[in-house]
């Protein structure tokens, strides 16, 4: 039987148990829902729908901020990379990783003390408000919208699997009903629904990658390395598989785009709008730090259990098996599940169905964390204070963020079905690359680099966005290969795939020749307001 | 819900002056604030970045380097990734600690004064 075949054969295993299947999501779908009216019922200021109340504890919200980080790119994404490239899959998770310290040691906590509600608090902080905020909320949606097309694509793939669904239109219209939940989930549960969801997500997806690790040690009898080799030997690449290369070593433009990605993951997450505004939702800048602390746990624990999975899923599954289920190696995980359960038989269906449902779970709690964060932004750094001019009441702000929350909701949907056949890491790497190009250098010269002024940050935000978004667009991403989002147009010319390489250095650099070029003058007394603000916590919201 | 410290209030007192602000932030104690601070995550923050870039070079250019075995099919790639773990878990246990001695006491000294004095 050739793999194609199997996998048919496993996906209609699969879809005789879809009764089984369907159930599990409703009954997830049905829990969150419930949170979310509950939760709805007690939001009745802003500092509830932006913030949840302030009243989470460090460990709640770092169980909150690790539901939101780790989405279906970690999940689906990182164990298909390993599955499909070995070695080279495993980098992304160092890079995910590795970059929590930088929010730990420089944002988290100064942000939590002189920030209120969004990004744009802080970036807007000592500047003139309506031009900064005005370029801090358009890169929060920027950020955001390409955060969300990642979680989306994830969502259309995962279905596709489970339910047999291979036409277009059930996946789009998997997309769509992803969408309409985030939708509900953010205009009625505000923060404080999005925070309990992201945390009963969590404690589901590292329940089940540790269901899934204890399975796939169980079966090489706990010897680590006699996995790695079943592992190099199915995948029929050898010794080579446990070797970085594979997936970026083949010339020099890959190598290159390697490093490229290296700095945008470890850069990027420090300058993650949706994660940022989880720091609000603590009493104090201690507690944001324990947040912190705890997710790096979390987090980490979790990519230590992707390693097993992806290495599980090349030693137990064909490689051909896995491209054939999808091109881009995004349903590894769920493969590996019906396999480790028995491909004919019911565990492995069940097994299937519960990880499916665990993805599921981490998609919707993802997305909603993403709209919240950039209609968050579009109500008060852009309605309230550059429309408005600071004139709205918290009523009007709040109807804002609520109709802006169905817009994006909409324009996700659209783009999320156009994206459904790329890697979800991959995509989420663009997502880290923007973010650390437009956010983070003004972030970290507005907390710490006294000369700073508001041409800087312009400068460094527009200049950041466009390049980083600029060279997307003309990357093989887009056009011009059979993997692109457009693959029968070719319009490429920029050889990589991750533009950090560019234009994170071009968003830094920016920052400081706007801010020498100008003849502006820093206002001082605001510096001193943000920076003792910052470190002490004095007047914090 | 279960809450480590109470809840601040949303009608919270008056913010000090700009000019309390500028005194406060001029003042030795807050300078020594600052340096602790800067001095402890700055050198750090360029530590392990390089650390890690280094680690994404050798991935990329020392590939016979990389693959040298360690014990069975365990490499020096892997062992490599698993110490960035390690010392991701290391920084951020040691910067906790740090804040906890060095940087709390001195912030909450100067937030008790500013707050109650104002």
């Amino acid at each position: 039987m050739s793999p194609a075949q199997h996998t048919l054969l496993a996906a209609g295993e699969a879809s005789q148990h879809r009764p089984l299947i369907i159930t599990l999501f409703a009954v997830f779908v049905a829990a969150t829902l419930v949170i979310t009216v509950w939760a709805g019922r007690q939001t009745k200021d802003a500092a509830d729908f932006y913030a949840g109340g302030r009243q989470f504890t460090g460990f709640q919200n770092g169980l909150a901020v690790s539901g939101d980080y780790m989405s279906a790119a970690s999940f689906l994404g990182i164990a298909g990379a390993i599955a499909l490239f070995g070695y080279d899959g495993f980098l992304y998770s160092i890079g995910f990783l590795v970059a929590w310290l930088v929010a730990l040691l420089l944002v988290a906590e100064p942000l939590r003390n002189s920030g209120r509600y969004t990004m744009g608090d802080v970036l807007a902080y000592r500047m003139r408000q309506r031009p900064v905020r005005t370029a801090a909320g358009t890169s929060t949606i920027v950020v955001s919208i390409f955060y969300l097309l990642a979680q989306m694509a994830g969502a259309g793939v995962l279905v596709s699997l489970l339910l047999g669904i291979t036409s277009d239109g059930g996946k789009i219209g998997i997309v769509a009903l992803v969408g309409v939940l985030m939708i509900v989930y953010v205009t009625i549960g505000g923060m404080k629904g999005t925070t309990w969801v992201q945390m009963v997500k969590a404690v589901l997806l590292i329940a089940g990658a540790l269901l899934l690790t204890f399975l796939v040690l169980l079966k090489f009898h706990f010897n680590v390395s006699d996995l790695l080799g079943s592992a190099a030997d199915n995948s029929g690449k050898g010794a080579a598989f446990l070797e970085p290369g594979l997936k970026y070593g083949a010339t020099g433009t890959t190598k290159l785009d390697f490093i490229s990605l290296g700095i945008a993951l470890v850069l990027g997450t420090a300058g993650l709008p949706h994660i940022l505004i989880r720091f609000y939702t603590v009493p104090t800048a201690k507690a944001a730090r324990k947040s912190v602390i705890w997710a790096i746990g979390l987090i980490g624990a979790f990519y230590l259990m992707t390693l097993a999975l992806g290495f599980g899923a090349a030693a137990l599954i064909k490689p051909d098996e896995i491209i054939a289920s999808n091109k881009a190696g995004n349903t590894a995980a769920p493969l590996l599940a019906l396999h480790l359960g028995g491909v004919d038989s019911n565990w492995g269906a069940i097994l299937l169905a519960t990880i499916s449902a665990v993805a599921f779970a981490t998609i919707l709690a993802v997305v909603a964390g993403l709209t919240l964060a950039s209609s968050s932004s579009f109500a008060h750094d852009i309605y309230a204070n550059v429309i408005r001019k600071g004139q709205a009441t918290e009523k009007q702000e709040i109807g804002a963020a609520r109709w802006a929350t169905v817009g994006i909701g909409a324009v996700s949907i659209v783009l999320g079905a156009l994206a459904r056949d790329l890697n979800v890491a991959g995509l989420v790497a663009l997502a880290f690359a923007v973010a650390a190009s437009a956010n983070l250098p003004t972030i970290l010269y507005s907390l710490f680099w006294k000369r700073f002024t508001t041409s800087g940050a312009l400068w460094s935000i527009y200049g950041g966005l466009v390049t980083a978004v600029g060279l997307v667009l003309f990357s093989p991403v887009v056009s011009g290969k059979p993997t692109s989002m457009f693959p029968d147009v070719d319009f490429h010319w920029f050889p990589l795939e991750n533009p950090g390489i560019i234009s994170i250095p071009v968003g830094f650099l920016l920052g400081i020749l706007g801010t020498y070029l100008s003849k502006e003058e820093p206002d001082a007394g605001k510096y001193a307001e943000l920076e003792v603000r910052s470190l002490t916590g004095t007047g914090a919201h | 819900m279960a809450t480590e410290t109470p809840p601040p209030s949303n009608t919270q007192a008056q913010l000090p002056s700009t000019e309390e602000f500028v005194t406060v932030q001029e003042s030795a104690e807050f300078g020594e604030l600052r340096r602790s601070h800067r001095s402890f995550a700055f050198p750090l923050t360029i530590g392990f970045i390089a650390w890690y870039l280094l680690y994404v070079l050798l991935s990329n250019y020392a590939d016979d380097f990389m693959g040298t075995q360690v014990v069975g099919n365990i490499n020096v790639a892997l062992v490599l990734g698993l110490a960035q773990f390690l010392t991701t878990f290391l920084i951020a246990w040691w910067y906790s600690r740090h804040a906890a001695a060095k940087l709390d006491p001195k912030a909450e000294a100067i937030k008790t004064r500013m707050e109650g004095g104002a």
